[in-house]
């Protein structure tokens, strides 16, 4: 075939599939905030998303600040400077890995679940009966999902900003002989607000990523066991590229001023 | 028959990419009266009770319930039309996440907004009259038998006293015995209810125990039609293959793909 019909063909699709995507954003959004609003099913969702997902956030964030601890003693020892270590664990942790972290875990944990679940759903007829039980699957299966992605997500976050800070802490302290009371007050020191709300705001965006791409392809999966599995793949790859994508351009928009 | 059908549907075309579907389907289904289409695997039946229901749209042609036509409707009306509804999935589609009491009352629950209790009581009514007794309510569907299943789907369906009520191939995969229990069931069911009932199915014993009228599809159109008496001596060769289940005939399966 024509290699420019091939990339024309390509370029398309790419369109198409840009464009379904933000229509299904734009509908999930708005049934977000239209009643009826299933508290139940949100609620579920918190549950699921939130708290079942603390021991894989906390666990990997705590070994991520420990790892930074000590790799920055490996650079800065060399020139003097591990006095500058707390600064640089709290801060990576707040500004980008704690957001970056938690999303790409929960984008694996909870992007996954919910295309698989979705997807099965679809396959099965579930959604259509739901419409035929005049429920729309908007509400009830999309909204809550996003709404709970979206919001708790930062709470997530949080707790993996406090757990990072915390692993570097003990590496800085107990292995490499640090004074404590010190350690703390430099983490302070040169911590503002924002490197933790832009923190907050990129999780918030995370969240909404993570939940809309396992939505999206779960929703739109067709063929069976097979594509039931391709969405499962696709919902955990959009969403963890999105959010390394998202991420740089958040990062422009908040700090591009300093 | 009484003058404006409950159900009528002229010209309805619908394709996807170069497969035409539906070639211009007319059909009549009178209030009250229990209508069951036959036809072939593939050949377009459940695209046809889904652009009834209004979850696929026609490419042309006109879907009128009650003498309103409903192609095209959005948003509130859209609600309204799908309100009308109940279906029976071919493979149960009973939700696996909520027990099978919920299943039952889903649509008074979530959509209707009654209390939980009043429609508890509902829904264990209902599965007395599909004969299940309450202790089933309790369990969740992938712990019954496929049987079992279509009992409460059909009770899903019928829960909600809908005008129109939908079954997609009833008693595909069920054994020849609790098929005609569920096709007693329908029949009562329908009768209790009061509705007007369209199936789908290629189960001949099926569909004479169910229809007061029979119509057969083939190649996207309706190609015969007439009461259960007169389908033995139709006269039409397509007919006559199809309820005898003869290989040779009008009719020529494609085995091979193309």
């Amino acid at each position: 075939m024509n290699p420019l019909a091939l990339i024309g063909r390509a370029f398309l699709e790419f369109l198409a599939t840009v464009g379904s995507l933000a229509r299904f954003a734009m509908r999930a959004v708005k049934h977000s905030f239209t009643p009826p609003v299933y508290i139940r099913q949100v609620a579920k969702q918190f549950v699921d998303i939130g708290y079942y997902s603390l021991p894989v956030v906390g666990l990997t964030a705590f070994f991520t600040g420990m790892v930074l601890a000590l790799q920055s003693h490996t650079g800065f020892s060399r020139f003097d400077a591990e006095s500058a270590i707390p600064t640089v664990v709290v801060l990576s942790m707040t500004r980008e890995l704690g957001p970056v972290m938690a999303g790409l875990m929960v984008a694996g944990r909870i992007g996954a679940a919910i295309a698989a679940e979705l997807g099965t759903m679809r396959v099965t007829e579930q959604i259509d009966a739901l419409t035929t039980l005049s429920t729309n699957p908007y509400k009830y299966l999309i909204a809550p999902r996003v709404l709970a992605g979206t919001l708790v997500l930062p709470l997530l976050v949080l707790v993996a900003d406090i757990a990072g800070v915390f692993g570097g802490f003990l590496v800085c302290v107990y292995d490499l002989r640090f004074n404590a009371a010190n350690y703390i007050s430099q983490s302070w020191e040169y911590l503002e607000t924002r490197d933790v709300t832009s923190g907050l705001w990129k999780a918030a965006v995370f969240g909404f990523i993570v939940t809309l791409m396992g939505c999206y392809q779960g929703f739109n999966s067709k063929g069976g066991a097979q594509g039931v599995g391709k969405a499962t793949t696709n919902a955990v790859v959009a969403a963890s590229i999105l959010i390394l994508i998202t991420d740089y351009l958040m990062t422009g928009l908040f700090f591009s001023g300093k | 028959m009484s003058a404006v059908p409950k159900i009528e549907l002229s010209g309805v075309t619908k394709s996807f990419g170069n497969k035409h579907v539906l070639c211009g389907v007319d059909l009549n289904v009178g209030v009250r009266e229990s209508v069951v289409i036959i036809g072939g695997s593939g050949t377009g039946k459940s695209v046809m009770l889904k652009c009834i229901l209004g979850l696929l749209k026609p490419d042309a042609g006109s879907v009128k319930i009650d003498g309103q036509e409903t192609v095209g409707l959005k948003g509130q009306a859209l609600d309204e039309h799908q309100a009308k509804f109940g279906m029976l999935f071919q493979g149960s589609a009973l939700f696996d996440s909520l027990p099978v009491w919920q299943n039952v009352a889903f649509k008074l629950l979530q959509a209707h907004g009654m209390p939980r209790k009043e429609a508890k009581e509902r829904a264990v009514a209902t599965l007395a009259s599909v004969g299940l007794g309450p202790e089933v309510g309790e369990l969740y569907p992938s712990e019954l038998s496929g049987g079992m299943q279509k009992r409460v789907a059909l009770a899903r369906a019928i829960a909600s006293k809908p005008e129109i009520i939908f079954f997609d191939e009833p008693t595909t995969g069920l054994d020849p015995i609790m098929a005609d229990v569920i096709n007693e069931l329908i029949v009562k069911s329908v009768r209790e209810v009061g509705a007007t009932a369209v199936s789908i199915t290629h189960d001949m014993a099926s569909a004479r125990k169910i229809a007061d009228r029979i119509a057969m599809i083939h190649e996207g159109r309706i190609i015969w039609q007439g009461s259960v008496k007169d389908i033995d001596h139709s006269g039409n060769p397509y007919v006559d293959q199809f309820i005898h289940g003869r290989a040779e005939g009008p009719i020529k399966m494609q085995i091979r793909k193309l």
